[in-house]
């Protein structure tokens, strides 16, 4: 009962209370970039949700299985880019094969992630704060869903922005990110969930 | 001399890394709560771009073109790796407060960008100062920031109080202050960019935003593949009532051809594809339009077998990317 509270705070934790977008700025390259329309911004969370929760499991696993045993904790930084990257390239090949109307929904966003430095901060992130394989997969879960969150929110207002008349120099970029500001002011209420 | 003298300037003023090129925000944003964070985090990034940009460019010879990524990669991660041991070792503190964004600096734009546009293209020397120059740019881009922020925020200055903490306007060091001041950068950088194109200058170098190549720079291919994402929500609603099942299977392969073909002719001119996606976002839109019309109408022309034979070419097609 304990440790399901503590899975569950985690995740309200990793999702809204600091969440990666808007208070971590991990991410914010395709949170700007991919958030023109609602339908790409939930494919490319879904993609996100997916890749996040997986690449937390196996760069965890390896650490604790690999790593640690061998003494080689300073090399984190190079196999958990090399294991993403790899394991991105796995994925794409593996649902084209075996899922191929999961491949049709998520196919253009996968490659896109390799990049996506959330990937990486979670991963890393999760050996700094010292989680186990499982906390891991449960922080990297309500990261990726907390990505998802924001970016759906985001593409939704840029939708309606389409209409506004905006001044000037503002057009573009500047709105977008005084939009993010105000959704990070947003979510910095939740900090008094915890 | 001479050469060395106008890398360091192209860097630092010419083509700022920030202030001009707009790449690598995220560290930007995340770490410019202080004057003096904002200087630690430029000046490692500056250590491993000098040092990665010193090695892809002895190398360059060595490495084979298809794998050059990921040996980027793998370099620039053996130098993070370096630096962050030795900010362990003898900067605790700033370790301390850069805390995740020291692994983070593997997937910053800058570096792999340089990399892919300067150093593996042109000599050791030249690339080291490049590397030198662009650091220092972003070095100070961040340390401008960071002491805006700083003072604005908290009312001080490298840590020493200004006027008293009431009158800072606290959210200026928080998290939405950042997209506050980023989003007044970018726009400011519109301004004078209408302003320079209005005399007539050129303006293709200055970027706009991160979100538009942030993603794309660190490999040639990322650019198609953000064009691919573009596309797909342009092709959602005009082609998905025709054919749905078909049409989308058409487009994902086709779409893979097309950044087969875009990542070879990238590389020949890396320089211009990024920044004429760059330009502000009405323009773009209108180009890559243009551009989107253009490609699939070849696409189409490549297509037209593959409407035949739809079975036999797919299975070729899944071989050959193999």
């Amino acid at each position: 009962m304990n440790g399901l509270k503590e899975m569950l705070l985690l995740l309200v934790g990793s999702s809204l209370v600091s969440n990666v977008v808007l208070s971590q700025f991990l991410g914010l390259c395709p949170f700007l970039g991919v958030s023109k329309k609602i339908k790409t911004a939930a494919g490319m969370g879904t993609a996100v949700i997916f890749v996040i929760t997986l690449a937390s499991f196996v760069a965890g696993a390896l650490y604790k299985l690999i790593l640690v045993p061998l003494h080689i904790t300073y090399l984190q930084t190079i196999v958990f880019i090399l294991v993403i990257a790899a394991l991105v390239q796995f994925v794409e090949m593996f649902l084209k094969k075996m899922i191929p109307s999961l491949y049709k929904a998520l196919g253009v966003y996968l490659p896109l992630i390799t990049t996506n430095c959330a990937v990486l901060g979670v991963a890393v992130s999760n050996v700094q704060k010292n989680y186990g394989v499982l906390k891991g997969v449960v922080n990297g879960f309500g990261t990726a869903v907390g990505f998802t969150i924001a970016i759906v929110i985001l593409a939704g207002i840029r939708e309606k922005m389409e209409y506004t008349k905006v001044p000037g120099p503002f057009k573009g970029m500047p709105i977008v990110l005084l939009t993010a500001g105000l959704m990070a002011i947003a979510f910095w209420g939740f900090s008094g969930l915890l | 001399m001479k050469r060395i003298a106008e890398r360091l300037y192209n860097g630092i003023i010419k083509e700022n890394p920030t202030f001009v090129l707009t790449l690598g925000m995220c560290p930007t944003l995340a770490v410019t709560t202080s004057a003096i964070n904002g200087l630690g985090m430029g000046l490692t990034t500056c250590a491993v771009l000098a040092l990665s940009n010193l090695f892809i460019s002895i190398l360059r010879k060595v490495l084979p073109d298809k794998v050059r990524i990921p040996a980027f990669i793998v370099i620039v991660a053996s130098f993070v790796t370096m630096v962050q041991l030795l900010l362990e070792a003898y900067l605790p503190s700033l370790n301390q407060s850069l805390g995740i964004y020291i692994p983070l600096i593997v997937v910053n734009c800058i570096i792999l960008g340089r990399a892919e546009s300067y150093a593996y293209k042109n000599p050791p020397i030249p690339s080291l100062f490049d590397g030198i120059g662009m650091g220092l740019g972003f070095t100070f881009a961040l340390t401008i920031l960071g002491i805006f922020r700083e003072f604005i925020g908290s009312g001080t200055f490298f840590g020493n109080r200004v006027f008293p903490e009431e009158y800072g306007v606290t959210i200026f060091v928080l998290a939405p202050g950042a997209f506050f001041v980023l989003a007044m950068l970018v726009a400011i950088q519109n301004y004078i960019k209408d302003k320079m194109e209005a005399k007539g200058k050129d303006t293709s170098k200055i970027g706009s935003g991160c979100g538009m190549n942030c993603m794309g720079c660190p490999e040639a291919k990322g650019c198609s593949k953000a064009e691919k994402i573009k596309e797909a929500e342009d092709n959602d609603e005009s082609e998905e009532e025709e054919k749905p099942s078909e049409d989308k299977e058409k487009k994902a392969s086709a779409a893979e051809e097309k950044e087969e073909v875009k990542s070879e002719t990238s590389s020949d001119e890396p320089e211009k594809e990024p920044a004429e996606e760059e330009d502000t976002e009405a323009e773009d839109d209108k180009e890559s339009d243009e551009e989107k019309e253009e490609s699939s109408e070849s696409d189409s022309d490549d297509k037209k077998p593959a409407q035949n034979k739809p079975s036999n070419n797919k299975k070729k097609k899944g071989k050959r990317r193999k």
